[in-house]
């Protein structure tokens, strides 16, 4: 049988690639949001995962609303990178640093 | 080893795999791919854990919409790859060393015996549906965070849309207020004058 | 009678406010005709209250008109308290205010701040009877400042003038000094007698006699005398005595209708109506008398010799007019306070004469005070020549003139007073006459008699002033000569009645009245005595020195090089003030400026805290770097640590 473990570490592995691809994909901004993604995604099965496990259905309703709200994150994520793009030819996270202070 | 936990492990192993390659690949397309192969590799998962509905809302809504929006995007922004790869193998060690002590520090709570003490429930009968279960809750219990949610969706797109949405000044538009609003005398002038003999005529002609 | 007292006060009041406040929207002719009016109204009225406190015999009104506040217990009220003393100031400050409004008609014609300048001594006026008229120590005081800040006001009328603006400060700032003494003064009224009604204080001042106050441990102070002291600053201050004179002379840099009316006949016998006004609480301090009879006796003989070597034709009289005041302050010490405000009355004509005089010379020279670019006026404008003569022979004590009466009695007091300083006083009062005389002369024949100096333009243009100039100086000669003659009624008669207090242990007036056989028998016996023979013989020394022998004082002026030097310094007060008083508080202020200002609470405190802020945020914004991945580096961490602290640490 798959236990609960299983699937809770195959979603830490899943998320602990997302923070490494945060670290080492630093410039590029579609990567970094495709890591967010893959961090959402571990989050979703561990939801799914303890859903299954204690037979209880409201944590498959939180799934739906996270892939709800994930998908508007990346909607109007990549929005405002196509803009970036327009205005500076570049999607270079360095090049991005108006905000320093 | 049974036959469930061969195929949770071969999707397991796919989707570790299609993740680490996600991060690491040098083709923001190739990234992309291998992450729409980390979502449907997922839904298998989801699927294992009796979660049917949402893994066929994966791989339609997520693999099917947003992942080939990802898809577009990557391909229609002509990205120079070269300065956004530098510091790649500089940071490796650094990312690395934090994502494997995450996800040691979560395993070595989520291995351990609580966990693995949870035993799975009996799974259900043959008229068991997912998707009823979840329609119910969400148009019951759930019905209002349910309406915030859709509301998400329709801001996201109108905010998606202002964002992209270009204006340029060489387009030309019909301006339709302006069309309603104009009056005879904006357009004609009536002027009375003299009648000129046509000997006057050669020199306004080669002005005109 | 109630409203005569109230409309006495107020019609110049509203005088002031229209050609003040309204001067913009009413012609020169209305705000001169309403001011003249406002002031005429005071003095009918004030005619009026004479004649019924005199003729009809009516006793002195004491009542309040208006509560202000109260406060503990301490009533703040604005009320008047008419008696013969307050009457008759009334009558003489309406009537000198009267004759310099119409004088000014003519002397400001062409000034631009006309409107102004009627605004202002219409407005002095008012204050200058609120003083007069208080019948408690508030409204003294309101009527005090309110005095020193027209006075203020006027001299610095032509303010386009660096000089008139320095003598307005030096006037304001010195005046503060004594102002300052009158505050302790009224404070310690307040603080002892829970009352600042006159009649209250007047009332339980004998039973304060013997209160002593302990400022220093083991020296007891008689409060009175502490009391009277520092009111008297306060006289000092307004009354110029010395040390704090150094204003008057200088407050000639104001027209000269303002130097008649407020720096010669009125406002600086504010202080001497003071002191009168409380002898119920001088008269219980013989230290404080003495202390007035002093500082009078120095004032009177000292400020007179620097009259000696001024040339300005103002500054001549100022110097007359402190050196007079100083004669009225010692007939105060000498418990004479009748005889001080006698001569306060007969002073106030003749010198407002002598003042409107020099005005009408001035307005002649085209607005040239030097007298010694003047001379042989007498030809040219004979009103001023013999109404100059009248006011010169008044102020120098020639007998029939009313300042013989009022300065011989002065003399007679002094000799009759046994305090201690009576005998340094009496010499000063006594060869005071002869000073008085010789540079009253000395002005006279300089200007009047004698070659003209002047340059051949000016002379063209020498004529008489007009009648606006001229009837103020034949009206203002005629009590010059007659008020004297009121002596009989006013120093021996009932005239003061309960207004002026006197203890048996100050006789001087008993002797006076003792040898006191009427007014002509004054005069015979004056021609006789000591005073007239020093007047006389100042006068023939500045005949002989200034018309038949020029050289004379030139020769005198190089023998005796340090005392002419000490006089024209004036004794070195100016340049005392001015570098060790003025320049000291310049120093403290400068450096509380530098280090206290710039350096602690500027460097320190404001810019220091802004600068550690600064630094701090200088520190800290290196951490907002603008970079996503920073941000969500910072994240990841915080997520990374409270997940170790959760697995490992609880």
């Amino acid at each position: 049988m798959i236990g609960l473990s299983d699937y809770l570490v195959l979603a830490a592995i899943l998320f602990g690639l997302g923070v490494a691809g945060i670290f080492i994909n630093r410039k590029n901004v579609i990567v970094l949001l495709m890591a967010v993604e893959l961090m959402l995604l571990a989050v979703n099965t561990n939801f799914i995962a303890f859903s299954h496990f204690l037979g209880d259905t409201a944590g498959q309703v939180f799934v739906f609303f996270i892939l709800t709200v994930a998908a508007a994150e990346a909607a109007i994520g990549l929005a405002i990178l196509v803009v970036l793009f327009r205005n500076r030819a570049s999607i270079n996270v360095e090049d991005m640093d108006d905000l320093r202070g | 080893m049974t036959f469930e936990k061969f195929v949770f492990y071969v999707f397991a192993l796919i989707t570790v795999y299609a993740a680490f390659r996600v991060i690491t690949v040098r083709n923001p397309v190739h990234a992309v791919l291998h992450l729409v192969l980390a979502f449907f590799s997922s839904a298998g998962i989801w699927l294992l854990a009796e979660a049917e509905f949402l893994g066929i809302t994966l791989v339609l809504v997520y693999v099917g919409a947003v992942m080939v929006l990802f898809l577009f995007v990557v391909m229609m922004l002509d990205v120079n790859l070269a300065p956004l790869r530098e510091g790649f193998v500089r940071y490796l060690p650094v990312g690395g060393a934090i994502g494997g002590l995450m996800i040691l520090e979560m395993s070595l709570i989520l291995a351990s015996r609580h966990f693995a003490a949870a035993k799975a429930l009996p799974p259900h009968g043959p008229h068991y549906s997912n998707t009823r279960e979840l329609g119910a809750l969400l148009y019951t219990d759930y019905a209002y965070p349910f309406e915030i949610a859709a509301f998400i969706l329709l801001v996201a797109i109108v905010a998606a849309i202002a964002l992209t949405l270009r204006r340029r000044p060489d387009a030309r538009r019909q301006q339709v207020g302006e069309q309603v609003r104009v009056r005879r005398q904006d357009r004609v002038r009536l002027v009375a004058m003299a009648a000129e003999s046509r000997s006057a005529g050669p020199a306004e002609e080669e002005g005109s | 009678m109630h409203y005569i007292y109230l409309a006495i006060v107020l019609a110049p009041l509203a005088g002031a406010v229209v050609a003040g406040l309204f001067g913009r929207w009413v012609s020169r002719s209305v705000a001169h005709s309403v001011a003249i009016g406002g002031v005429a109204v005071s003095f009918l009225l004030s005619l009026v209250a004479l004649k019924h406190s005199l003729v009809d015999g009516a006793p002195a009104f004491n009542g309040t008109v208006y509560t202000w506040m109260v406060a503990g217990g301490v009533h703040f009220e604005i009320g008047f308290l008419i008696d013969r003393l307050s009457v008759l100031m009334m009558t003489v400050v309406s009537f000198v205010s009267l004759m310099v409004h119409i004088y000014t008609i003519g002397y400001m014609h062409d000034d631009p701040g006309y409107k102004r300048f009627f605004s202002y001594i219409a407005l002095f006026t008012f204050s200058m009877l609120m003083l007069v008229m208080s019948n408690n120590f508030l409204q003294l005081f309101f009527g005090w400042e309110a005095v020193g800040l027209v006075s203020y006001l006027l001299i610095g009328f032509w303010y386009t003038r660096p000089t008139a603006t320095f003598a307005a400060l030096k006037a304001f700032l010195v005046n503060r000094v004594g102002d300052f003494g009158f505050m302790l003064g009224i404070a310690a009224i307040l603080m002892y007698f829970h009352s600042l009604d006159y009649a209250d204080v007047f009332a339980a001042a004998d039973r304060m006699s013997g209160l002593q106050l302990e400022i220093f441990a083991g020296h007891g102070w008689s409060v009175l005398t502490l009391i009277c002291i520092l009111l008297f600053v306060g006289a000092m201050g307004k009354s110029a005595q010395v040390p704090l004179h150094v204003w008057l002379p200088d407050s000639m840099e104001g027209p000269t209708p303002i130097s008649a009316l407020i720096h010669a006949a009125t406002m600086v016998t504010a202080g001497i109506f003071m002191v009168a006004r409380m002898s119920p609480l001088y008269e219980l301090s013989d230290t404080a008398l003495s202390f007035v009879m002093v500082i009078g006796a120095i004032t009177a003989f000292f400020m007179g010799l620097l009259g000696l070597v001024q040339n300005d034709i103002k500054r001549v009289i100022a110097y007359s007019t402190l050196s007079q005041l100083g004669y009225m302050t010692v007939a105060l010490g000498a418990s004479a306070y009748s005889v001080a405000i006698f001569h306060l009355m007969t002073h106030a004509f003749f010198k407002a004469l002598l003042f409107l005089a020099a005005g009408s010379v001035i307005i002649a020279m085209h607005h040239e005070q030097d007298m010694r670019k003047m001379g042989g006026l007498k030809k040219y404008m004979p009103v001023t020549y013999w109404t100059s003569l009248i006011g010169s022979l008044a102020l120098i004590g020639f007998p029939g003139f009313s300042g013989f009466f009022s300065k011989d009695s002065i003399i007679e007091a002094v000799a009759a007073s046994h305090l201690p300083g009576a005998g340094f006083a009496y010499w000063s009062v006594l060869l005071g006459v002869f000073v008085t005389a010789l540079y009253s002369f000395r002005l006279f024949f300089l200007v009047f008699h004698g070659e003209g100096r002047m340059d051949a333009h000016t002379r063209a243009h020498l004529r008489e002033s007009p009648a606006v100039v001229t009837v103020p100086l034949v009206l203002l000669a005629i009590p010059s000569v007659v008020a004297g003659y009121l002596i009989g009624p006013l120093l021996y008669g009932e005239y003061f009645g309960d207004a002026i207090h006197i203890t048996a242990a100050h006789p001087a007036m008993e002797r006076l009245a003792e040898e006191f056989d009427g007014p002509w028998a004054m005069i015979v016996h004056g021609l006789t005595a000591t005073p007239f023979l020093l007047a006389m013989a100042g006068l023939f020394t500045a005949w002989y020195v200034y018309m038949r022998r020029p050289a004379l004082a030139d020769l005198a002026r190089r023998r005796a090089g340090w005392l002419y030097g000490l006089l024209v310094n004036k004794y070195g007060f100016d340049d005392f003030n001015q570098i060790v008083l003025a320049g000291g508080a310049r120093g403290i202020g400068r450096l509380l400026w530098r280090v206290g200002d710039a350096v602690l609470i500027d460097g320190l405190v404001v810019n220091g805290s802004a600068r550690v802020v600064g630094w701090m945020a200088t520190v800290v914004r290196r951490v907002q770097t603008g970079y996503l991945y920073h941000y969500a580096f910072a994240m990841i961490v915080g997520l990374l640590l409270l997940m170790t602290w959760v697995v490992f640490l609880r």
